[in-house]
């Protein structure tokens, strides 16, 4: 028993706000990837989900599908790699969620800290799972004969996007998190959002051969123009107007996303 | 009673007419608390009171309708960030991070509570120590009993040492022994000065803790005092009698009308507040002797927190708790 020191003076330090909001979020990223490193189903996912779907379209689909000069596996790889990006996001939804639900939140809230620290802890975990599933998708692409004839700046700029792109789909999942009555619905929720978006894009077939109105979306949709990008630079397909074009998408949902979330959270508390 | 003028250097909490509605419902009526400084205030009274509603406004967790309230001198609402930095929260489920450690999440409130990394290490081996969670510091909390966990919670409300701190049920769910090291350890914090006000709905935990209880139901003060002054007015111990027969139970109930508590017909139950124990005891048989009814048996008991409510809210027998009580 230390009695004595219970109400030793201990004296938060005076800095910035902007150096606490840093500082909080770096608290709460440190605790969202320890999560991932310590929950093995996050962990088996972040390996598994996106080997399989490299396989199966490589082997089962990719011998019907007709991606004209260029091989199924370099076509295939732009695609699973945003797919795989956005599917990651949904644990933002999902994470967020069971913080929502528990008593921890509020504990977070009756702390003299930042409010849109969990949220942005949660993003930056996302954002290293995400980097670890690109790595995983890269190996595995090699492995099934996806041979990219990119220079080091196209690199970057395919890791610049990718990058961009998870921040931007996590912000959105984000807002799902928040919305969720339960944990059920924070699974499913991210399935209903990416799975018709990966499926109606440019990720698995050309979009030229979708009838009309789901050609129409899938040329004009936000995941169409990362894929797009990312591929031309990768393995030399016309890159067209998707790069400035999946840039601005990214920018514009941020920008768009920041707001609603930091505004669901505070309402949150008003429940 | 202690519901004079605010004084903060005096007073660590001060409400004053609080409301507060969910939707279309008045969850809280104008509450009034005054909490001096380093003691413990318990607010008692069923689920649905308005406890819990009270502790998330004072807490800054929930806005307020109306009214006001000042935490260790700040405005909850013009200086929330303020109150934050003076209070620790232990809500009703333990709010702990289960795949941390104990440790991880002692460092990680400290470190958002914006204590240097050197100041959150000192606390963390302090609370551990003080709280018996050393040889489970590196452990997962997951892995950890409900006891060990509401200890935790309980620390790491203490990191940054706040003078204040609001517990609410803090030993709802817990094994007798848990509760009882629950209790040492509030006790402690109490005598080295930091101001408590908690909420709970057993009475003997507040007659344990409290140096002052406020009762609280459907979101009104009902009654508060210290813990004896308050048992006294419900009335120290209370005698259930069971009469033999149907057709005697309303002669009985006349017999002994002017300390009758509760009537069960059904039952044939009559409960009793005997203050001055055996003396009122020996003078009720009588009567009833006196009346022929007979008895069929008859238990003594502690005044459980439904006698305290239903004597304070005068839904036990007829109006004469009600005066007693507004003398």
């Amino acid at each position: 028993m230390s009695e004595t020191s219970l109400l030793a003076p201990v004296q938060p330090g005076r800095r910035s706000d902007l150096f606490w909001l840093v500082s909080d979020a770096g608290i709460m990223a440190k605790r969202s990837i320890m999560h991932i490193m310590r929950s093995m189903d996050q962990v088996l996912s972040l390996i598994l989900f996106p080997v399989m779907f490299m396989l199966l379209n490589r082997y089962v689909l990719g011998g019907a599908i007709d991606t004209g000069d260029v091989s199924y596996a370099n076509y295939l790889f732009a695609g699973i790699l945003i797919q795989t990006l956005a599917f990651g996001a949904n644990y933002t939804t999902i994470n967020l969620a069971v913080d929502m639900k528990e008593g921890i939140v509020d504990r977070f809230r009756s702390l003299p800290m930042s409010s849109s620290a969990l949220i942005i802890g949660h993003i930056t975990a996302d954002l290293v799972r995400n980097v670890i599933s690109g790595i995983i998708i890269v190996l595995v692409g090699f492995a099934v004969g996806f041979r990219p004839s990119a220079s080091v700046v196209e690199w970057l700029y395919v890791i610049g996007l990718a990058l961009l792109f998870t921040l931007a789909i996590s912000w959105l999942s984000a807002i799902l998190g928040l919305l969720v009555k339960s944990l059920e619905a924070a699974q499913w929720a991210g399935f209903v959002l990416i799975f018709p978006l990966t499926f109606v894009s440019s990720a698995f077939v050309p979009t030229h051969t979708m009838p009309g109105v789901i050609r129409t979306f899938a040329e004009h949709q936000p995941m169409t123009h990362a894929i797009n990008a990312i591929r031309a630079w990768l393995v030399g397909t016309p890159l067209g107007d998707s790069a400035w074009l999946s840039v601005i998408w990214s920018v514009a949902l941020i920008a768009v996303s920041v707001p609603i979330t930091s505004w669901l959270f505070r309402r949150h508390s008003v429940q | 009673m202690a519901t004079s003028h605010s004084d903060t250097a005096d007073h660590a909490i001060v409400v004053r007419n609080l409301q507060k509605s969910f939707k279309d419902v008045q969850v809280l009526h104008g509450i009034n608390i005054t909490v001096k400084r380093g003691t413990i205030v318990a607010l008692l009274g069923p689920n649905g009171a308005g406890k819990t509603t009270t502790i998330r406004i004072l807490s800054t967790l929930l806005p307020l309708d109306g009214g006001e309230a000042r935490v260790n001198g700040y405005d909850i609402v013009q200086q929330a960030h303020e109150v934050r930095s003076s209070i620790g929260l232990t809500g009703q489920f333990a709010a702990v991070d289960g795949y941390l450690t104990g440790e991880e999440n002692l460092l990680m409130l400290g470190r958002l509570y914006r204590l240097s990394h050197a100041d959150a290490r000192r606390r963390t081996r302090e609370l551990l120590a003080q709280f018996d969670l050393v040889d489970a510091a590196r452990r997962p909390v997951k892995t950890y009993s409900g006891g060990m966990k509401r200890r935790l919670d309980l620390a790491m409300s203490l990191i940054a040492a706040p003078p204040i701190i609001f517990l609410d049920e803090p030993t709802t769910g817990l094994d007798p022994r848990s509760r009882l090291s629950m209790w040492t350890l509030i006790k402690e914090l109490a005598s080295n000065g930091t101001t408590i006000l908690l909420t709970t709905q057993y009475m003997d935990e507040a007659d344990h803790l409290a140096d002052w209880i406020v009762v609280i139901d459907e979101g009104r003060v009902i009654a508060e005092g210290n813990p004896n002054s308050l048992k006294a007015r419900v009335g120290s111990d209370h005698v259930d009698l069971i009469i033999s027969a149907t057709s005697s139970f309303t002669a009985a109930q006349q017999a002994i009308d002017g300390r009758l508590l509760q009537a069960d017909p059904e039952q044939r139950v009559l409960t009793i507040t005997a203050s001055d124990g055996a003396v009122t005891l020996k003078h009720i048989l009588q009567r009833l002797e006196d009346a022929q009814v007979e008895v069929e048996s008859l238990s003594m008991r502690r005044p459980t927190l439904d006698d305290v409510f239903l004597f304070l809210t005068g839904n036990g027998s007829n109006g004469k708790t009600q005066e007693i009580i507004h003398e």
